[in-house]
């Protein structure tokens, strides 16, 4: 068995942001990264604060800063892969141009203004989303997620798949064994051909795993319609933390704007 | 006794065409626990999803004399506890606490009676103060006895558990037969692990190609080795 928890690695631990209403934390991240988006491109002293604010609520939650800062540089390449064409085509004054092959390529200041601004946008937002999950238990999200009108639906998928990720990279791992232990090689058309059949084997044993999961909530009285409890409180700390940094954040945001 | 469980002339084919049961005839009466013994693919799992009404087929299953259909569907559910036999089936949840709790909630309790059920199902099982942890995070044998946990929260009048004892280690294994030894409920088991069998049941049927072979009390259908080894349950003598 291998043990994995790196979605919400640190959520067990005990700090006044762990202790949050999910539904709190939920929506004050919303409000962040809406705030970050939409702070015009050149007001540095707002990003700056937006930084310090992201830095203290780490601090506070006592998840290591390493741990966030590498997490936040695994999904920063598909920002950047998406952004980096950007300073190709945006029109404007011409940073430098370019003689690829047979293209003449320009890059413009204003298009690498975007970029970076692309770049700094979607890094706040990510460490905000990074500390939303590592200081809540997704079971917990999940039930706040249902409470603020999510449809019941969403949150049994997600519920199912943080359930059974673990149970199918646990057999993937397996099944990449039990190849590499009859000696696995050969012709890549070979190879690429013994993995297409492992990902059909996979998908048969999931849609397979799913037919017995669902006769076992039906043999528990399940019948399409899904209840739960309520088990949420909603603290005075709640009401605190909520209005405080949602009040920090429009303030931010205004006072940029006079800037 | 009163007959808990009848089972009349019960045939089941799967849509591919596979006869899995042939003219099943069985009666468990309360308080007994039966083993039901058989090779791979005898059908005995599908025998036992025929006990809560999960797949039904012409021949009539009575529990308490009450016959399954549409409208006694949900009452037999909270009646036929069944445990599958991976507790990665079994268990759903993203917690054990929910896990425990969800027959209770679809039954319509209160949030009360289903904290007060789920802890008391804990207990039964040995696994108290689980119930905040990931399913996923815990050993096979804890996931077996909260698998039970699951339909014991329910209070059952029968418990039907599909191979209780399989990728158990043998300490884990006798110690779950002894949680199962303290469970009042009447008990079908299907397994065949034969030392389960003998520490646990005092009567066993054995079962293949979808049908009965033998029924009898467990010390004469265990000495039988010409028939066990016919079977699939022990060495074959050449």
């Amino acid at each position: 068995m291998v043990k994995h928890s790196f979605i919400d690695q640190y959520s067990d631990r005990d700090s006044f942001i762990h202790k949050l209403d999910p539904r709190t934390k939920f929506v004050t991240t919303l409000l962040f990264i809406l705030v970050v988006v939409l702070t015009p491109p050149n007001q540095w002293p707002a990003f700056a604060l937006y930084l310090i604010i992201i830095a203290i609520l780490i601090l506070l939650s006592t998840v290591p800063i390493r741990y966030i800062l590498k997490r936040s540089l695994v999904i920063m390449p598909f920002v950047v892969m998406i952004a980096i064409f950007i300073p190709f085509f945006k029109e404007g004054e011409v940073a430098g141009s370019y003689n690829i092959w047979l293209w003449q390529v320009s890059v413009t200041y204003s298009g690498l203004q975007v970029l970076i601004n692309i770049v700094i946008k979607a890094w706040l937002s990510i460490l905000s989303l990074i500390m939303l999950t590592s200081t809540t238990k997704l079971p917990h999200l999940l039930n706040g997620l249902e409470q603020l009108r999510m449809p019941r639906v969403m949150a049994m998928i997600l519920s199912f798949m943080y359930r059974y990720l673990f149970v199918l990279v646990d057999e993937v791992m397996r099944m990449k064994q039990a190849r590499d232990s009859r000696n696995f090689g050969g012709k890549r058309l070979w190879q690429i051909r013994t993995i297409g059949n492992m990902i059909g084997t996979l998908f048969i044993r999931s849609y397979e795993r799913g037919e017995r999961v669902y006769a076992a909530m039906v043999a528990r009285g399940f019948d399409g319609q899904s209840r739960t409890l309520d088990r949420l409180n909603f603290r005075p700390a709640d009401a605190y933390f909520g209005v405080g940094l949602s009040l920090i954040l429009i303030l931010v945001s205004v006072a940029s704007l006079l800037y | 006794m009163e007959e808990i469980v009848k089972i009349d002339n019960l045939s089941f084919c799967y849509p591919d065409g596979q006869q899995a049961l042939t003219n099943v005839c069985l009666a468990v009466r309360q308080g007994e626990t039966v083993a039901l013994i058989g090779p791979n693919g005898a059908g005995k799992s599908t025998l036992l999803l025929h006990l809560n009404g999960i797949l039904r087929s012409n021949g009539v299953v009575k529990i308490f004399g009450r016959p399954i259909d549409d409208k006694s569907l949900r009452w037999v559910r909270s009646q036929v506890g069944l445990v599958f036999q991976n507790p990665d089936d079994q268990l759903f949840s993203p917690t054990v606490f929910d896990d425990v709790a969800f027959g209770l909630i679809n039954m319509g309790y209160s949030e009360a009676e289903v904290r007060e059920a789920v802890t008391r199902a804990l207990d039964w099982v040995g696994m108290a103060g689980y119930e905040p942890r990931s399913p996923h995070h815990l050993s096979v044998g804890e996931k077996k006895r909260i698998a039970i946990a699951t339909v014991l929260s329910m209070s059952p009048e029968i418990l039907v558990i599909d191979e209780p004892t399989s990728n158990l280690d043998p300490g884990s294994k006798w110690s779950l037969i002894g949680l199962l030894k303290r469970l009042p409920m009447t008990k079908i088991v299907a397994s065949h692990d034969l030392e389960l069998v003998r520490a646990l049941c005092p009567r066993a049927i054995i079962f293949d190609h979808g049908q009965v072979i033998a029924d009898g009390a467990t010390s004469q259908i265990l000495t039988n080795i010409s028939l066990l080894a016919a079977h699939g349950l022990a060495k074959m003598n050449r």
